[in-house]
């Protein structure tokens, strides 16, 4: 049998063939995460080049011809004639790229906390599990807005802006790392009993070595999960942050600064630079969540 | 007991340490707090003679024990930007926070409760079933896009409510406050929405689960067998025992209420403390940030610590086990 039929006929894809909103969420999370890695070909205007746009093309209705140049906007395009449909693709590319890099940076970091934890215990365990204790007491959201406060005063003035994508990912990255160092710590705990790893010990591995190639690969199953949902509360963290201001910086427009910038046109009846922004936000963070739900649920043997 | 009185007060005391070690350092080393306060013209010799009357050349534990004096005694220093004091403003914000974040409690907490019973008793009606599904999109919502939403229907499409602001004020006693006038109620309505939505459904969905929890014990059976009333048994025997857990979550909600008041004031550009400290952020008004950062912990930690407490006098558990744990 070749190894596309096992996966086709493992548990996991089984499950996923009998689940038609994991299927649903994975085709509208796909829809919007392929078109995005690929903006840069897809996106019918560079939104970033002040030198392609004109003026004229501001503010026209998406579908309709602009009523001086004629040009047609399939999601039209907000006051400096940007094409919102390509704002929304380089958007989505930077919202998911944040959104990745603080989930790997929050899972890495969780990981070896949880890892180091679970293996020395006595004072390391319980200094780290108080530190997690206290910061689990906060809203995730006021942590990473504290951190990233408290980051960007450090930053020299003049780096502020270049550095503020990293400040951000590193500062979400950090308000999420608790999960994955309980849960791992947790499965370190009981791993570390058992046979092999004491068969491991006896014949003199080193330490280090025992719980990077033994321990680790036993212990990463729920981490998947956990790293699922945390992607979607991590996209949603990056828009909330650069909806309040705080994020992203305005050269890199991600889907929070083009929602916060459609809500200033309300009034004045350009709802479309709005609306688009916040639906491909929602479409993604939901079956993202979706996905996470099906997956913990899919892995859970108990569920079965 | 005492022993566990004690060790929650040295922990919260050693947090609130951490992070006034935290808004020192910030306070101390982010820029120069001298160019801060002086103007261009001062020459070198008198800025190393207020750097010396200030005790910035002092050692640093010292002027870290000073500093932690000085707040103590509500003194944060000068905000960079606003050039006022930094507790005057933060006092000045306060009342419009406070408000906020009582009324969308309040209302979160009650129709939360509400929500919960109905849904728990009236397991496979329709309605239940709507509300259940309809709560999952208010979970999945980013508070942000909730008040943006709402502003686009309720503002500029039906022009029933105001988009932004607290409306006319009255101060009463040092107190401003938005209850007394109808444009100041009005301006509160869908602030509170926004930094409710979440928390109601969160109540809602607890109270569901521990009621129908509750719903399925013995002494319910029992209650009903003696042929108690369906309200007596559903308010006076489920419900109150449905409470605990709930209302200990709900307290410690509380702090995430003003936590997300940053967000919702933002949104509605409503004068209270989160919309200056995100200004301050922005800006780099060092002292704001570090008084909101202390404010903000104190607040959580004596949240968490009463929670706690109120934890192990509700549970008589609790006790027990802790007890028997030392034999």
């Amino acid at each position: 049998m070749n190894s596309f039929a096992r996966a086709w006929d493992s548990d996991i894809a089984y499950s996923f063939r009998r689940s038609p909103v994991a299927i649903l969420a994975t085709l509208v999370s796909l829809a919007i995460i392929l078109p995005a890695i690929f903006a840069p070909l897809l996106a019918p205007y560079d939104p970033f080049n002040p030198a392609s746009l004109n003026l004229m093309d501001g503010f026209t209705p998406p579908g309709e011809p602009n009523a001086f140049t004629g040009n047609v906007f399939l999601l039209g395009t907000d006051n400096q004639g940007r094409d919102i449909l390509s704002a929304i693709l380089y958007g989505a590319r930077i919202s998911l790229f944040v959104g990745f890099s603080a989930v790997l940076f929050g899972m890495v970091l969780g990981i070896t906390l949880g890892l180091l934890a679970g293996w020395r215990g006595g004072w390391v365990d319980s200094l780290l599990m108080r530190i997690a204790d206290v910061q689990m007491s906060f809203p995730s959201i006021l942590i990473a807005l504290l951190i990233f406060g408290v980051a960007r005063g450090f930053i020299p003035q003049d780096m502020r802006e270049e550095l503020a994508i990293w400040v951000l990912i590193v500062s979400i990255g950090l308000s999420e790392w608790v999960p994955f160092a309980r849960v791992v710590r947790g499965s370190t705990m009981v791993e570390k009993n058992k046979e092999y790893v004491q068969a491991a010990r006896v014949i003199g591995v080193h330490p280090a070595r025992i719980v990077s190639t033994h321990i680790l690969p036993n212990v990463l199953g729920p981490v998947l999960v956990i790293a699922t949902i945390h992607l979607a509360l991590a996209i949603i963290a990056e828009a909330t942050l650069s909806f309040l201001g705080v994020g992203v910086p305005p050269t890199q427009p991600s889907l929070g600064t083009l929602i916060r910038i459609g809500q200033g046109f309300l009034f004045s009846g350009e709802w479309w630079i709005l609306l688009f922004p916040a639906v491909t936000l929602l479409a993604l963070a939901l079956s993202v969540n979706l996905l996470g739900d099906w997956l913990r649920d899919a892995l859970n043997p108990r569920l079965r | 007991m005492i022993a566990f009185i004690l060790r929650r007060l040295v922990q919260s005391v050693l947090v609130m340490l951490v992070v006034s070690l935290v808004s020192f350092v910030m306070f101390r080393f982010v820029g120069d707090p001298i160019a801060a306060i002086v103007g261009q013209e001062t020459s070198i010799a008198d800025r190393e003679t207020l750097r010396e009357h200030l005790g910035l050349n002092d050692p640093v534990l010292m002027q870290f024990l000073g500093f932690i004096g000085r707040v103590v005694q509500g003194d944060f220093g000068i905000s960079y930007r606003l050039q006022q004091p930094v507790m005057e403003l933060i006092l000045s914000r306060l009342p419009a926070t406070l408000e906020l974040a009582l009324v969308s409690g309040v209302v979160a907490f009650v129709a939360g409760v509400a929500l919960g019973v109905y849904t728990a008793l009236n397991r496979r009606g329709v309605a239940a079933a709507t509300i259940m599904s309809t709560s999952l999109i208010g979970v999945s919502l980013p508070t942000f896009l909730i008040g943006v939403l709402l502003i686009w229907v309720f503002a500029v499409e039906l022009q029933w409510l105001p988009s932004f602001g607290r409306g006319e004020t009255v101060t009463v006693g040092g107190w401003t406050t938005g209850f007394l006038t109808g444009s100041g109620r009005a301006s509160l309505v869908l602030p509170v929405i926004t930094l409710g939505l979440y928390q109601m459904t969160l109540i809602m969905r607890l109270v569901r689960a521990e009621m129908l929890e509750v719903l399925r014990t013995d002494y319910i059976k029992f209650a009903r067998a003696r042929g108690l009333s369906n309200r007596a048994v559903n308010f006076g025997h489920a419900l109150k025992n449905t409470l605990v857990p709930v209302i200990t979550i709900a307290g410690l909600q509380l702090g995430s209420i003003i936590a997300f008041a940053i967000i919702t004031e933002t949104v509605f550009q409503w004068p209270g403390v989160g919309a200056l400290f995100i200004n301050s952020v922005q800006f780099v008004d060092v002292p704001v940030m570090a008084a909101y950062l202390l404010l903000i912990s104190f607040i959580f930690v004596v949240i968490n610590l009463i929670v706690d407490l109120l934890y192990y006098v509700v549970d008589p558990r609790l006790r027990v086990d802790r007890a028997s744990a030392r034999h």
